[in-house]
């Protein structure tokens, strides 16, 4: 049979010798091999003062783009939520009356636009799906909170700040730790 | 001081001594908690409990906190004065055996000579004995109170387990004794202060009583009674709250105990090599001394919780065979070739 590393060893059925019924040469090396681990560098990473590095990879949670002059990327093409495989997205769209220009990028948009973030597989698919550059996924994730309609992203909580204005607009605000709403 | 023709200044002195010792032993356990985790999680590559105080040193008082508000539970068809009685039995003796241990030279406070032993007894050893194997008729008496199957097993498992290897120890022992010719432990650490330690003299006789303290401890190879995975926790089972801290505790004091017996008797207790030659005074000499035991006895712990993160836990029938075929009979070849070799020296 071929294996997959070169680290098998076959099993060895002799029966014990006297030295390996006496146990302690086992117990002692065993207890060397304990010993080394003591002094060993620890794997825990102490999480809430420290974090790990994301890998460039990671998909997180969900942001709904905006362009150069802040207007909302997404045209509710509905292609996301098509290609979600665990149906977690919803949107309705509407029409962009005149005198929104400076909102929408397009004549259409979406009035709402809901990621159920518990349905959510982080897969990326939404990601790729998008032909405007509208969906990406952060390098965050979700945090614990205490009811699941919480998890249910709207765009309040979806849509990055407005890069025209800078300010923290009060149309985007990040869910908190615990968050009772 | 004499009123009432009762030396009143001794009897504050003794009483002082039994609460500090008392004391040392409960905080050295609660410690033994923390270090246990703290150990465990070093060796699986863990930082251990690190939240509850710098370095997590708060966490035994949480825990016990913890236990003292949990609901007290006693279940309806054990037996209600036997079920108390069991944890308090496994915890009062547990306590008991510290008396007779030497915890330091005598020193002399005001005038007056203070041994730092609650008690020096001739027959210390007999004493630790049997004190020892009293402590499990607590755990016996709660297992069986319980009213449960894996309570009562536990128990049963317990018992046997106390004979088979009372007897190794008591066999390793007899060898010692025949060394020194005392049964007081102060006796023993004195002769060993201007001698070599007796685990020179004897070290297959300490091998064989390390093995059977972990098995008196209850200590991972031979956690048998306690055996999470086999008897849903053992004879603690139906037991929570305090009581059940009672049980845990108990078992960390007795490790205490056993692992300051060890040194005592195998490590030259309170004596370190070239105590007499440094010129301290006499109350130095029995401040470094106890330094020297407690040291000694935390590295003994030390070992306890080393091993038990090591070593998985024996089969029954491995257990029996371990204490009764080759434990038995090595201890009975220690004690004649000891015995010989004192015949021989003596003519």
């Amino acid at each position: 049979m071929q294996t997959l590393t070169n680290r098998a060893k076959p099993v060895d059925r002799r029966p014990m010798t006297f030295m390996e019924k006496m146990y302690i040469p086992a117990i002692a090396k065993g207890m060397g091999i304990t010993l080394k681990h003591l002094f060993q560098r620890k794997a825990t990473v102490s999480f809430p003062e420290k974090k790990r590095q994301f890998s460039p990879v990671f998909r997180g949670l969900h942001v709904l783009n905006r362009d150069e002059e802040g207007r909302e990327r997404c045209t509710a093409c509905g292609l996301c939520a098509v290609a979600c495989p665990a149906e977690a997205i919803t949107m309705e769209a509407a029409e962009r009356k005149p005198g929104e220009e400076h909102l929408y990028r397009e004549e259409k948009y979406a009035a709402r636009y809901e990621i159920n973030m518990l349905r959510c597989i982080f897969c990326g698919f939404c990601e790729e799906a998008c032909p405007k550059d509208a969906v990406y996924m952060s390098e965050t994730f979700a945090p614990a909170m205490y009811q699941r309609k919480s998890f249910i992203y709207g765009k309040q909580d979806l849509l990055i700040p407005n890069p025209k204005t800078h300010l923290p607009v009060n149309n985007f605000r990040p869910k908190k730790y615990n968050s009772q709403t | 001081m004499t009123l009432l023709s009762i030396d009143w200044f001794f009897l504050i002195e003794k009483i002082l001594l039994i609460s500090g010792v008392l004391v040392l032993s409960l905080v050295v356990a609660m410690y033994s908690t923390w270090g246990e985790r703290k150990v465990a999680a070093w060796i699986q590559d863990r930082l251990g409990p690190n939240r509850a105080g710098p370095m997590g040193l708060l966490q035994p008082l949480a825990d016990g906190g913890k236990l003292f508000f949990k609901e007290e539970i006693i279940p309806t068809h054990s037996n209600r004065f036997l079920f108390i009685l069991g944890p308090s039995i496994a915890m009062m003796v547990a306590c008991m055996t510290s008396a007779v241990i030497p915890w330091a030279d005598t020193m002399t406070i005001a005038g007056r000579q203070i041994s730092l032993q609650v008690a020096d007894v001739n027959i210390g050893i007999l004493f630790i004995f049997g004190v020892v194997s009293m402590g499990v008729y607590g755990i016996m008496i709660g297992g069986w109170a319980s009213n449960n199957k894996y309570s009562l097993l536990a128990s049963v498992r317990a018992a046997s387990q106390i004979i088979s290897y009372e007897l190794p120890m008591g066999l390793a022992l007899i060898a010692l004794l025949m060394l020194t010719g005392t049964l007081s432990l102060k006796e023993i650490v004195e002769q060993q202060r201007h001698d070599l330690w007796n685990v020179v003299y004897q070290p297959l006789g300490f091998f064989i009583f390390l093995i059977c303290a972990f098995a008196e401890c209850n200590r991972t190879p031979f956690d048998l009674p306690e055996a999470e995975n086999e008897l849903n926790g053992g004879y603690h089972l139906e037991y929570s709250s305090m009581k059940l801290g009672f049980f845990l505790f108990a078992e960390y004091i007795n490790m205490f105990i056993s692992s300051a017996l060890m040194a005592t008797m195998y490590f030259g207790g309170y004596a370190y090599p070239y105590m007499d030659k440094l010129g301290l005074s006499e109350n130095m000499l029995a401040l470094t001394g106890f330094l020297a035991l407690f040291i000694k006895t935390l590295l003994f712990i030390f070992l306890f919780m080393w091993v038990r993160w090591t070593i998985p836990r024996f089969r029954y029938d491995q257990l029996m065979r371990l204490g009764w075929r080759v434990l038995i009979p090595l201890a009975l070849a220690n004690m004649l070739i000891t015995g010989a070799l004192v015949l021989f020296r003596h003519h």
